[in-house]
């Protein structure tokens, strides 16, 4: 099958075009086999994936390098194996199965470490920062075409965006809170912030099309 | 002359211009995305609209690239 070039104007892409082969490698095909299985192939099969999961905990970990622990990274493999025996079913076979499983582990580990660098600070949610960065002059660095597209973006965000849209979007795009801490104090999920990110934007650049 | 730090700003506040998917199908997407790159394939053929959320998403954006260095660490292809 090959992928459209289908254009989705105004709204997040529904689903991707589904390519490639569901043919699994033979080691995760082992592998899931011995985790759909019982006794103690299950038990070392769970012990195997616990293991690699825990890998990935710590790669991330790491990699961020934002103050969690080991203990706390053998804490997130435990989660990302619940997560990955709990959805077990819904793999398809269009990747590793360790590539598969690593995803949990890996996002596991970096929703904790984003929060962990935001547990004590106040979140900078004042709408009113994009109107002081187009104020005056514009500097010595900056465009004037870019100054006065910023003027533009700041009217908008006044004009066409809702008082959520403007919230969540000062506070991700200028601000940079991450959207997984946001997602917690604001009661809601990653997917649906994006979504109110995703929309305020198209808004912006409708805005922009109109006013240049 | 142009300033980066307002070129980023823009960015950000604007999102990507190509058609993107939203978190959640990313995150189901991901593993055959970067299966697909370490093998040396076309990802983005396969899988439209990651790339442009990549872009627009620095969450999804640095899972993706943990999730892509941990396969060539895997495969002994790590930069």
């Amino acid at each position: 099958m090959s992928p459209t070039a289908a254009t989705v104007s105004g709204a997040l892409r529904a689903s991707p075009v589904a390519t490639g082969s569901s043919v699994l490698d033979p080691e995760s095909q082992e592998l899931l086999r011995a985790l759909k299985s019982s006794g103690r192939a299950y038990d070392d099969a769970c012990a195997r994936l616990h293991a690699l999961l825990l890998r990935a905990a710590r790669f991330e970990v790491a990699r961020r390098r934002r103050g969690l622990t080991g203990f706390e990274a053998d804490a997130l493999a435990t989660d990302a194996l619940l997560a990955v025996l709990r959805r077990i079913d819904d793999f398809r076979g269009l990747s590793k199965f360790t590539t598969w499983a690593y995803k949990f582990a890996l996002y596991e580990a970096a929703v904790k470490v984003r929060k962990h660098a935001w547990r004590d600070r106040e979140l900078p949610l004042e709408t009113d920062v994009l109107g002081s960065l187009h104020a005056g002059s514009p500097g010595p660095e900056e465009d004037v075409e870019m100054h006065e597209r910023l003027g533009q973006i700041a009217e908008g965000m006044n004009d066409v965006l809702t008082p959520h849209q403007r919230r969540v979007l000062v506070a991700l795009a200028v601000n940079g809170v991450p959207i997984d801490v946001l997602a917690e104090r604001l009661s809601t999920t990653r997917g649906a912030l994006y979504k109110t990110l995703h929309d305020a934007r198209a808004k912006l650049r409708a805005h922009l099309e109109e006013t240049s | 002359m142009e300033n980066p730090k307002t070129n980023e700003l823009l960015g950000r506040l604007l999102g990507p211009a190509a058609p993107e998917v939203g978190c959640d199908i990313c995150f189901e997407e991901l593993d055959r995305y970067v299966d697909l790159e370490a093998a040396g394939q076309d990802a983005d053929a396969a899988v439209p609209g990651l790339r442009a959320h990549f872009e627009g998403c620095p969450a999804c954006r640095e899972e993706h690239e943990s999730l892509l260095a941990l396969v060539r660490e895997d495969t002994g292809a790590a930069d």
